[in-house]
């Protein structure tokens, strides 16, 4: 087994690119971050995939209750949201767009549009949230419902909140990682040559509208 | 021993408490971890001393009975989560990976780093647990005795492993990342080391499985917190829900811990019978299998839960299976050995005592699987013999072994050979002594999780609580003189024990970015018949 | 995975696409299929993925590897469905 002089510096900031030391060349940094991040999300997938586990579980069994507690749930705001969360998407990926051609202002316009996007989702959830407390929907000792099966229908309101919950916290965290990449992009650390976080964090961004995708139908539209 | 002259290497390429502690080096962040655990092992392995003391008598005389409850989930918690699950892929894993396919470093070694304080996070958390009362659910924390009906610390607890949790998951992503994107020239995926193999296959699990876990805790915390009625039958929930999703994870974490363990295995027999390993690529993708299969059976552990007898019977079926892979690692070492030039050191004592107590800790598992069988058996002390065998008999001798056999290039410097022989010797028979009475116990209807039994199983847990104490012993001795190795061991060479692999081509220690220059491979792992 | 650029048409052309399948969700909510309509949101779901995959996520001009990255996840998940419900599924099935 022979070796080769490895006359390179330890980090070399080669005509294509900075990368780190571990790396040959910053094509192989960004092949490593962008399977890093999807293998990231994969554990997200099985991460709510456990909740929506349990949500399958308990609707085979009380169909009619969670068809029934799905009614109290408002599609106009629901639908609302999926579209700008849609739209989000759409600007996310036009910021990566702008990266890779280089154009700093357009990126930093579309990151911040994803980011106020991703804001209004937020508060039409939380106005949606503060509906069902007034109306008694909230799992807990101050539950009412009327209807037949309220035991089950409570049931299916804890999912609802677990599920919307955790998905708007991660919506948060990929807000404020919105927010470091506007700062970043302000300080002019992106160019054509490097843009991986802009590019991973997208993908975060898009998985996590990609369960809203799923959650949708499975909350809002059981029966309708 | 000697200071002059000495080049330079990770360990002394720059001093202080911040270039320990806000290292990327992944060498360094390996004994960052090797410490920690040790600690855990410690704690882990006082209750365990507390439990068999109790044990010695019949009557419940040492503590009250809920806390002996603590003691035994504390004493799992602990073992599971801080010891065991880190032990192998943090220590020799952070530190073996980049060596052994050529590379400077991980793919992401702030990455690394981070894991490494998530885990003491966590540990952090649940040592305060541990310390403000204790938690007394079983480790298993089954519902809805953890989720609505215990006084102890249940959330404090379930928060410090959620946190642990990604700790694993960083380090399997990184590890995952590593072997597909950084492997140096020549070295194909069927050339690499069954070290890295046995690691990328639990990294798999890692990635995979601990989310579930991650999600059945939160399930926990958000039950106990707000009385959701997930798990509450009253409100039409099912505590099984949890048990599934629990063990989703859980019976694929017994292969995080044994995986690695197999990996060294395979290094060691090689080497100390100066021979490649038999069938190679069955005992490769014997670890993929072991990964793969290990996420169909976790249903075994739900047999007499109230499942359904027909989803025991598939889980059953699936159990049977996942023996197979095992089985045919277990036949390869055993060809590897055959008309091999084997020496006993110490790491190959170890080696040698995993294969065989492996075996029968393996072997009992198909008892359990077995659906009858384990009617009679479930939750008696059958079962801890079982796991306590694969665990401990397999995971624990794997780890010591590896530590032994790397401790060279991990320190550069040799431990004393005839007391590390002692020690094995000292391990193996305390083992025995410890947990071949509880398969008997077991079997003759001693349940677990109790702290008093009756009369006449006292001759046997007599026998149990002396073994361990012997194996106290063993494991306290390999302490000293590695510590005493440190300052006062023979300066080891490059490649003390002629060993194959990248590893052993890189100054021991190694210098801090591994290797001077890029290796390129071009033969096969294991080629002891061409390098005599 | 960088190199390629996908054009402003190509990602406009997606999102209305995921706009029209976001209606054609609500209005097959509309029309009784009794237990049909679950595969029907799921199936127009899946596909709302897939677009979101293959053009927002580059997952088309990714290596394999990626897509097996984000295949493993799903399956993963759909055996943890499966073999969980072959438990609560068939609770009555073998009653003595």
């Amino acid at each position: 087994m022979t070796s080769i002089p490895d006359s390179r510096p330890l980090t070399v900031a080669a005509s294509h690119g900075v990368h780190d030391h571990q790396f040959d060349d910053s094509a192989q940094q960004q092949e490593a971050a962008t399977l890093g991040m999807w293998l990231f999300l994969a554990t997200e997938v099985l991460f709510f995939g456990g909740l929506f586990t349990g949500y399958t579980v308990y609707r085979s069994a009380y169909p009619n209750a969670f068809g029934e507690a799905s009614r109290h749930l408002d599609l106009v705001l629901g639908t609302v949201n999926t579209g700008v969360l849609l739209l989000s998407s759409f600007s996310m990926a036009m910021a990566v767009q702008s990266a890779q051609l280089g154009k700093r202002w357009r990126l930093l316009g579309f990151l911040t549009s994803t980011a106020v996007l991703g804001a209004v989702f937020l508060a039409i959830k939380f106005t949606e949230y503060v509906h069902k407390f007034h109306e008694h929907l909230v799992p807990g000792s101050q539950f009412v419902f009327s209807g037949p099966e309220s035991q089950h229908a409570q049931l299916f309101f804890s999912f609802y909140f677990a599920m919307t919950g955790l998905h708007a916290l991660h919506m948060i965290i990929g807000i404020v990682m919105l927010a470091v990449l506007m700062v970043l992009t302000l300080a002019n650390t992106f160019g054509p040559e490097y843009h991986t976080p802009i590019e991973t964090i997208g993908l975060y961004w898009h998985f996590v509208d990609v369960i809203w995708v799923f959650l949708f139908p499975l909350l809002y539209l059981v029966s309708r | 021993m000697t200071h002059a002259n000495v080049p330079e290497n990770y360990l002394n390429a720059s001093w202080g408490w911040r270039s320990w502690l806000l290292t990327r080096d992944h060498k360094r962040i390996a004994l960052l971890y090797l410490i920690s655990i040790t600690l855990f092992f410690i704690v882990g392995g006082f209750f365990a001393l507390l439990i068999r003391l109790e044990l010695l008598t019949p009557a419940g005389d040492l503590v009250q009975a809920e806390t002996y409850n603590k003691l035994f989930t504390m004493h799992g918690l602990i073992m599971i989560f801080f010891f065991l699950i880190p032990s192998i892929p943090s220590v020799l894993g952070n530190f073996l990976i980049p060596l052994m396919i050529g590379a400077r470093d991980l793919a992401f070694p702030k990455l690394n780093l981070l894991s490494w304080y998530i885990y003491i996070i966590g540990g952090v958390f649940t040592l305060a647990a541990v310390v403000t009362g204790g938690v007394d659910t079983g480790w298993t924390f089954y519902t809805p005795y953890s989720s609505t009906y215990a006084n102890s610390n249940v959330i404090l607890t379930a928060l410090g492993i959620f946190i642990t949790g990604f700790s694993s998951i960083l380090t399997g992503l990184n590890f995952i990342v590593t072997i597909h994107k950084m492997r140096a020239p020549g070295l194909t995926w069927l050339r690499l080391p069954l070290f890295i193999w046995a690691h990328y296959a639990t990294s798999l699990i890692m990635v995979l499985g601990t989310p579930v876990l991650a999600i059945s805790i939160t399930l926990i915390l958000l039950e106990r917190s707000f009385h959701s009625g997930i798990f509450d039958p009253k409100l039409g929930g099912d505590p099984l829900l949890f048990q599934h999703l629990f063990w989703f994870y859980s019976h694929p974490a017994v292969y995080i811990m044994i995986l690695p363990g197999m990996g060294v295995v395979s290094e060691i027999v090689t080497c100390y019978s100066r021979k490649k390993i038999f069938g190679y690529t069955f005992v490769a993708l014997s670890s993929l299998a072991i990964a793969a299969l290990g996420f169909l059976v976790w249903g075994h552990h739900m047999f007499v839960s109230g499942a359904s007898p027909f989803a025991g019977m598939v889980f059953s079926m699936l159990s049977f299976l996942v023996a197979i892979p095992s089985g045919i690692k277990v036949f390869n070492w055993t060809a590897t050995l055959y008309k091999g030039s084997i020496s006993f050191d110490a790491p190959m004592l170890y080696a040698l005592g995993f294969i065989g107590l492996f075996t029968i800790g393996g072997l009992t598992g198909l008892f359990l699987a077995t659906l009858a069988v384990d009617v009679h058996v479930h939750d008696t002390y059958f079962v801890i013999a079982h796991f306590h065998y694969i665990m401990v008999g397999g995971a624990v001798m794997a780890y010591f072994g590896g530590i032994h056999f790397w401790w060279p290039k991990i320190t550069g410097r040799l431990y004393p050979e005839v007391w590390a022989r002692i020690a094995a010797l000292i391990v193996f028979i305390g083992f025995n002594l410890t947990f071949f009475p509880q398969f008997l116990l077991g079997y003759l209807g001693m349940p677990r999780r109790y702290h008093a039994y009756p009369e006449e199983f006292q001759v046997w847990n007599v026998m149990s609580t002396a073994g361990a104490s012997i194996l106290g012993l063993g494991y306290l001795i390999p302490i000293i003189y590695l510590l005493w190795s440190l300052r006062y061991g023979r300066v080891a060479t490059e490649n003390p024990w002629n060993a194959m692999g990248l590893e052993w081509q890189t100054p021991s220690p190694p210098p801090e970015s591994n290797f001077a220059a890029t290796p390129i491979v071009t033969e096969e792992a294991y080629s002891y018949d061409i390098h005599t | 995975m960088s190199n390629t650029i996908v054009s402003t048409r190509t990602y406009l052309a997606t999102f209305v696409l995921l706009l029209v399948l976001l209606a054609l969700t609500i209005v097959a909510a509309y029309i009784p299929m009794g237990r049909f309509n679950w595969v029907a949101a799921m199936t127009i779901s899946a596909a709302k993925t897939a677009l979101i995959a293959s053009f927002f996520m580059h997952l088309r001009s990714s290596h394999r590897l990626v897509w097996i990255a984000a295949c493993a996840g799903c399956f993963w998940l759909a055996l943890l469905m499966i073999l969980s419900l072959t438990d609560f599924w068939t609770r009555g099935w073998l009653l003595p």
